[in-house]
């Protein structure tokens, strides 16, 4: 390849890869809350699809997006609600209700959307966030394309990470937070309410996965289809444990799987390359599992009380 | 209204009742008072009840009946906050530190609104730090906790109590995880604080320690309170005797040393531990028939690593290891115990025992799978139910059902089952480590007479242990450990104790003698 076409190659898959990774990264950032309480849910991946139906109806009946994002937010809370009483009050084990939420948001999604929009005659796409162009820093050559030609759900990342590493390292809740994880009898002994902070964890976990979720249908594809996070939810279980259970570290992690997601649709709309699109689409889980897997190495705890429920 | 309105009282527990799920009556009327300024013991034997009375004063469990009396007024207490309000603060005996966050964030863990931003934690550090020098506790508030000693960790839980403010502290085992110096120190230190107006209660089940540091005792035994007692008007024969309930042999008597034959010996092990750093070098020794060769030393010298090599469970190089006539290769070590060896690990809840299994299914955790516990595949529970009685039989194991929950024993039960089940297989050469640790003095006197009468019979002995009477009272030979090496062998003569003292330091045996 020449150098030219070569640069805007490359400025088009960098230009996808923070889009591509957004959704994960709003469910990343939320499972790190989640984990760092000392709860696992990998249910993300329903919990995900909940919030992009969630999203999608509220938008499409309403007409407006923010409402439909505001609609994915309350269902993720509500999920959470859920979750939390199963695994914290209850004390059911966490990765079987996990994978309860995994399919009744599968189930769930695909029955109201079928019945509510399959038959539909008129047209069912939305209008989606727009990207928004930073004044002048657009304009730069190559880092404009890359950097600031989003829509707002994308710059929204910018705006979840670094709160959500001040909440958890800067407030006396993150505090509670993270000590309600490692050694809740420690916490529970000075006063915090350990189940109090278990729940709210959960449900900005869940709150967050569904706006990953609403970025789907609301910042890019125009509509809802049945299995639309295909994957996403169980990649930012993994991106959590990569980033070392912090917000950055969920931030550069998702967008690792960002960049494999943007080339495999590049190398799809290639005239010449004769790879059945299954294998590319399989492309970004794979290589970033095995990236996951092959770095995990250095080795940084999890959360020490991850997946016991307390007393 | 409290009947008794002595000023000087500062804490009145009545009639405090007390059980758990499991029919287990932790606290059966137990009656507590203490006064403004004192060091009050609460002694008594695991299980006795003192832990779970103190956890109700500050808190932690709800009691069934009983009231409460704090400072001339009825304390109703719900949870631990309540408690630190009131002004009671508690040191656990296993700490409550998250080892993840520093010193000054478990100090202020709780104590803020969720929505305070601790931005900047210089105040909080400067007031730790000034409270550590005034107290010369001599606390980082920086450092992790992990990468504190236990003995930091717990001037840290003592600090955490005071800068939440205590005029009551409750202190469950505090020494049980210190050297014989750290404790000293933490002695002198928690009399300073009595001097100067707070009141401490001290729960212990060591006689030495009540009657150095208390000003009056109150002996609990099966979930009741049996006296309190001044402190200088008894003895630690009459304290033991309330504690258990029986005369208590104080001294062990064992035969005369007959040793025969070598039966275990080791030439130049070496070991490194986790870190990779060199724990145990070119260590070498022999047991005899007959015999117990005690390990004296520091905790912390190479001791467990030394333990975890020879029953196989960590990598170690060697010039050669005999057991029983057989030289061992770096490949048998994992099965030196189908060759005759038993271990007692030092950590029965970790590596000594399955804690969420029963009692019997623990008996059986190394032969289940051989004649006649199993057959064809198949456990043959009708045998596994007898063997289990008898041992719990013959070693006095105090349990209601054999299928119960090992979690649920005490700590000196707990132990018995491991004791048991390793000596039950007759073996040639047993591996001891810390085999009393953290158990009260009923089960440590049946523990060690069980250790000589396995002498006795025959075995070889090698016992491993920081407590320094209890290498003197067993021992018929004492090799002490410094940093991994053997600093000398010395004969357990009471006189020599000093010199042991020396060696665990380092010096040599040159200088030491």
């Amino acid at each position: 390849m020449e150098l030219i076409p070569s640069i805007l190659f490359l400025q088009s898959i960098l230009a996808a890869t923070w889009r591509m990774a957004t959704p994960i990264l709003y469910a990343a950032v939320g499972e790190v809350f989640s984990e760092k309480a000392g709860v696992i849910n990998i249910g993300l991946e329903g919990v995900m699809l909940i919030g992009a139906f969630s999203a999608y109806s509220v938008a499409f009946e309403s007409g407006s997006l923010w409402l439909g994002l505001l609609a994915a937010i309350l269902a993720g809370i509500l999920s959470g609600l859920i979750f939390a009483f199963f695994t914290i009050t209850i004390k059911a084990n966490q990765i079987v209700v996990g994978a309860a939420f995994n399919m009744i948001g599968m189930g769930i999604t695909g029955f109201l959307y079928r019945s509510m929009y399959a038959v539909s005659a008129v047209p069912l796409g939305l209008k989606t966030f727009q990207s928004v162009e930073i004044p002048f820093l657009s304009s730069i050559p190559f880092f404009g394309e890359v950097l600031f030609k989003h829509n707002i759900m994308v710059y929204g990342t910018l705006l979840v990470v670094p709160l959500a590493t001040f909440v958890l390292y800067k407030t006396a809740f993150g505090l509670s937070i993270r000590a309600v994880g490692e050694h809740p009898k420690a916490a529970d002994t000075v006063g915090v309410n350990v189940f109090r902070m278990r729940y709210l964890s959960v449900m900005i976990g869940t709150a967050l996965a569904a706006v990953g979720g609403a970025f789907l249908v609301l910042a890019y594809a125009d509509q809802f289809v049945e299995g639309v996070v295909s994957g996403r939810g169980f990649i930012a279980l993994a991106v959590v444990v990569f980033g070392r259970w912090k917000p950055w570290g969920a931030f550069w992690s998702s967008l690792l799987f960002g960049i494999f997601y943007a080339l495999q649709l590049r190398i799809q709309t290639m005239p010449d390359v004769n790879i059945p699109y299954q294998f590319l689409q399989a492309l970004p889980y794979l290589a970033t599992l095995l990236v996951l897997v092959g770095f995990n190495k250095r080795r940084v705890q999890a959360p020490k009380t991850l997946g016991v429920p307390y007393k | 209204m409290p009947k008794n309105n002595d000023p000087q009282t500062i804490l009145r527990m009545e009639e405090i009742h007390k059980s758990f799920p499991g029919g287990v009556f932790a606290n059966r009327g137990v009656n507590l008072e203490v006064r403004q300024g004192e060091i009050h013991c609460l002694l008594g034997e695991n299980g006795a009840g003192k832990t779970v009375l103190m956890s109700v004063l500050y808190g932690l469990y709800k009691p069934d009946a009983g009231c409460i009396y704090y400072k001339n007024e009825k304390f109703d207490v719900h949870n631990p906050k309540d408690a630190i309000q009131n002004r009671i603060g508690m040191v656990h005996q296993h700490f409550m530190l998250v080892e993840t966050l520093s010193v000054a964030e478990n100090i202020i863990l709780g104590q803020y609104k969720p929505w305070k931003v601790l931005n900047n934690l210089d105040p909080v550090i400067k007031k730790i730090q000034q409270m550590s020098k005034d107290y010369s506790l001599n606390v980082d508030p920086t450092s992790l906790v992990k990468d504190l000693s236990v003995g930091e960790q717990q001037r840290v839980e003592i600090l955490k109590a005071l800068y939440h403010g205590a005029d009551l502290l409750i202190l469950d085992e505090p020494t049980a995880v210190l050297t014989p110096q750290e404790s000293e120190n933490l002695l002198d230190f928690l009399r300073q604080l009595a001097d100067k107006g707070l009141t401490i209660v001290f729960i212990t089940h060591k006689l030495e320690e009540v009657m150095q540091i208390s000003d009056r005792v109150t002996i609990l035994r099966d979930g009741k309170t049996i006296a309190t007692v001044n402190t200088k008007e008894t003895n630690p024969r009459e304290l033991a005797k309330m504690m258990v309930g029986r005369d208590v042999l104080m001294n062990l008597t064992k035969k005369e040393k007959q040793p025969g034959r070598i039966i275990f010996s080791v030439k130049n092990l070496n070991v490194n531990d986790e870190r990779g750093l060199p724990a145990v070098r070119n260590f070498s020794f022999d047991v005899h028939e007959r015999e117990i060769v005690g390990i004296a030393g520091v905790s912390g010298n190479g001791q467990s690593e030394l333990a975890l090599a020879l029953a196989g469970l960590m990598e170690s190089e060697f010039d050669s290891i005999v057991l029983n006539d057989i030289s061992i290769t770096k490949r048998d070590l994992t099965r030196l115990n189908q060759l005759g060896m038993a271990h007692i690990p030092e950590d029965r809840q970790k590596m000594g025992l399955i804690l969420p299994f029963s009692v019997s299914e623990n008996f059986i955790a190394e032969t289940f799978n051989d004649r006649p516990f199993s057959k064809y595949g198949f456990l043959q529970f009708k045998t596994i139910k007898n063997y289990s009685q008898s041992l719990v039989k013959k070693f006095s194991i105090r349990v209601g059902d054999i299928d119960e929950e090992i979690a649920h024993l005490s700590g000196g039960n707990q132990q018995k089952v491991v004791v048991a089940r390793e000596l039950d297989r007759r073996p040639k050469f047993l591996l001891v480590n810390q085999p009393t640790r953290g158990i009260d003095i009923g089960a440590t006197e049946f523990v060690r007479q069980q250790i000589i009468a396995e002498r006795d019979g025959g075995a070889a002995i090698l016992l491993i242990s920081t407590d320094l009477e209890e290498i003197f009272a067993l021992s018929d030979r004492i090799l002490v450990m410094f940093e991994g090496r053997i600093m000398g062998e010395v004969s357990p003569n009471p006189d020599m104790i000093e010199q042991v003292g020396l060696l665990m330091a380092g010096k040599t045996i040159e200088s030491a003698l």
